[in-house]
């Protein structure tokens, strides 16, 4: 079976990616109750600043472990600075007015993030520079890249250090106050507004990651990047359960399980009549199946009346 | 005397909407020598998505089920005009017939969506449906294996203009000394049709579903204590809204005469979406206004390019680029100004000030 253990292997690595834009999303769903559809476009301009700062650094010679810090530290400063930016111009004037507002302020700013992007960047596809000569690992008859193993490890630190912060610190206590009722937090001294653009910062500055772990994957940048990642990362939160930081890593590693072995089994199981071109309806497919199974996700509660 | 008095004052309305009226018919014409043909074609498309926002009205701004795969509908009955009148079969059926099958399929397609989603609320509901119209589009992009039925990317062409017995709308007439080239035709349909929505969606507000549909999005729980069936509604606001934008479909497919996938994508969703959203959720003039506004706003913005070269001396920014960024930032600042939408529905300002909570989804 050793298909399947690679597109295992490739599903988890990529659902890693996928579980830390999510995790953007379901953060800011999970406290301001807003679908920020300019996530994923953030993530795009984090892997676009770390492969600008990769290219200029690699041409200077420096080794590689070095450019990849900077990289990765220069695209979470910009992004976490974006995110804060954003969240104070276009959302929270806004966080009184009628649900759909911050919606369609939200997809004004993702145009507006693609469209900077392609004029400070170009409309073509941008080839990242080799850095790395990954090794691969044999195991089970597949293949695993050091490249895969580092990406896969790194993400799932993170993620075990969200998980932590938001259990353990003061701010994560606050933002889970914050979450269930923003009104009596502040009355117990919690400054939601402190926390609202906390909450954006910490998004961004992960999606950064998931932006240079995208690029070293696929060696290839480009301004519309971040759509599909976004969309596939926020069915991605709302299958585990949206608001739910734990649902959003399951769901995201589960998305990008089912969507690989999917797109490497539906040549065979449907006789050729079908080839991997169908993979994204695949995981539209498993979310609408889990959602009328379970309409509030894999790990989420019944959110009642709060639609 | 304000000039909204002037349409609802007894002695005056006729004269108000009389003068309406006369300018809509003499639109074309002023536009076509004030700003040339292209501008003609542009209000005939703004006439199209006008249907097309009401229809996603009818399911955002009166039911309150967020839909963001509205243009997978549009596609259905693209397709299915596409499909039935051209060479790709080469079957030639006539409008009457299509245009009704067409808004039945879409019908169908509505309720297919809605049936399994109806437990969904919110933002739940959002994805599910984007969702929907991802599926319908890389059905569409990809049906051209191993039976070709939509001819994949390349999309369908030839499609028939609108015709019957000899009179084509694609040819060009000659009445009462004006001359009615195919937009200008196009542009007399689509106004009729366009015109049609709209008192069917003033009527459908003012009716005891339209009541009901509000009194689901205002707050499901109570409505269905006070005995709708918010099942059976929700589905009819689903299949209703699918009908408006399968006709818009099969009258886009005949005005265009080609038809591809690439017509039909999520950002189409959206901005129908923005139509709605920016012009005034629930109140049909606002929608109207907004997808007026949303759809001569780009093409306006395409007069930067010339202006940048006369006032800069050079091309220094991409036109077609710069035209997307300023939308952008015209739909911020507009949600920003007015977050309630620019026409926003009466009934929402009378209503009694609401805890959030129960806010429209």
């Amino acid at each position: 079976m050793d298909i399947f253990a690679q597109q295992l292997i490739n599903g988890l690595v990529l659902g890693s990616i996928y579980a830390l834009v999510a995790l953007g999303y379901t953060m800011v769903y999970g406290i301001l109750g807003l679908i920020n559809f300019a996530h994923g476009d953030i993530t795009m301009i984090g892997a676009l600043v770390a492969l600008t700062i990769v290219q200029a650094l690699a041409a200077a010679g420096m080794p590689a472990p070095v450019v990849l810090i900077i990289a990765g530290g220069g695209a979470m400063m910009v992004c976490a600075a974006l995110g804060l930016s954003i969240e104070r111009v276009a959302y929270r004037p806004l966080r009184r007015a009628p649900r759909l507002a911050p919606l369609i302020t939200a997809i004004g700013v993702s145009i507006l993030l693609q469209y900077s992007a392609a004029l400070i960047w170009g409309k073509q596809y941008i080839a990242m520079p080799k850095l790395l000569e990954p090794a691969a690992i044999d195991i089970a008859g597949a293949q695993l890249t050091t490249l895969q193993l580092a990406i896969f490890l790194l993400a799932c630190a993170i993620m075990a250090a969200l998980l932590w912060f938001i259990k353990a610190s003061r701010m994560g206590r606050a933002m889970r106050a914050t979450e269930q009722n923003p009104d009596v937090a502040g009355l117990m001294g919690v400054n939601t507004n402190t926390v609202i653009a906390f909450t954006f910062v910490l998004g961004s500055a992960i999606g950064a990651i998931a932006g240079l772990m995208i690029i070293l994957y696929y060696g290839i940048g480009h301004y519309f990047m971040g759509f599909m990642l976004g969309l596939k990362a926020f069915t991605a939160a709302v299958l585990g359960g949206i608001g739910n930081v734990g649902g959003a890593v399951l769901g995201g590693l589960l998305l990008g399980v089912i969507e690989s072995l999917a797109s490497g089994y539906i040549g065979d199981l449907s006789g050729g009549v079908l080839g991997s071109n169908y993979r994204d309806i695949f995981a539209f497919l498993v979310l609408v199946l889990v959602l009328v199974l379970r309409p509030s996700g894999l790990l989420g509660q019944h959110s009642g009346d709060r639609a | 005397m304000s000039w909204s008095a002037l349409f609802t004052d007894r002695r005056w309305r006729w004269i108000a909407w009389s003068a309406v009226a006369l300018l809509l018919l003499a639109l074309p014409f002023i536009i076509e020598a004030l700003l040339g043909r292209s501008w003609v074609r542009i209000i005939a498309v703004a006439l199209l998505f006008v249907m097309l926002a009401l229809g996603l009205n009818i399911v955002v701004g009166f039911a309150g089920l967020l839909d963001l795969g509205y243009i997978a509908f549009f596609a259905v009955g693209a397709y299915s005009y596409a499909l039935l009148a051209s060479p790709q079969f080469a079957v030639h059926w006539p409008f009457l017939v299509l245009l009704p099958l067409g808004a039945a399929i879409a019908a169908v397609f509505g309720v297919l969506l809605g049936a399994p989603t109806l437990r969904l609320r919110g933002d739940y509901l959002a994805i599910v449906t984007l969702g929907f119209g991802e599926i319908i589009r890389v059905f569409l992009n990809n049906l051209n294996r191993p039976v070709n039925i939509t001819n994949g990317p390349q999309g369908i062409t030839l499609i028939d203009p609108l015709q019957m017995g000899g009179f084509s709308l694609a040819h060009t007439h000659t009445f009462a000394g004006l001359t009615f080239a195919p937009v200008h035709n196009y542009y007399f349909v689509f106004l009729v049709c366009a015109v049609l929505s709209i008192v069917l969606s003033l009527r459908l507000e003012n009716s005891r579903i339209g009541r009901a549909w509000i009194a689901i999005r205002d707050d499901e729980l109570a409505a269905s204590s006070m005995g709708i069936n918010t099942r059976n509604l929700k589905l009819l606001a689903f299949a209703m809204g699918a009908t408006f934008g399968g006709v818009a479909g099969g009258l886009f497919a005949s005005f265009q005469g080609f038809i591809s996938p690439e017509s039909f994508h999520l950002i189409d969703s959206i901005m129908v979406l923005c139509m709605v959203v920016l012009g005034g959720m629930g109140n049909v003039a606002g929608v109207v206004l907004g997808a007026v506004l949303l759809t001569a706003l780009p093409e306006a913005l395409r007069y930067i390019g010339p202006l940048q070269q006369r006032w800069l001396g050079g091309v220094i920014v991409d036109p077609a680029d710069l035209r997307m960024l300023l939308f952008g930032l015209a739909l911020v600042l507009m949600m920003l100004l007015r977050p309630e939408g620019l026409w926003p529905a009466r009934r929402r300002r009378v209503a009694p000030v609401h805890t959030g909570n129960a806010d429209v989804g």
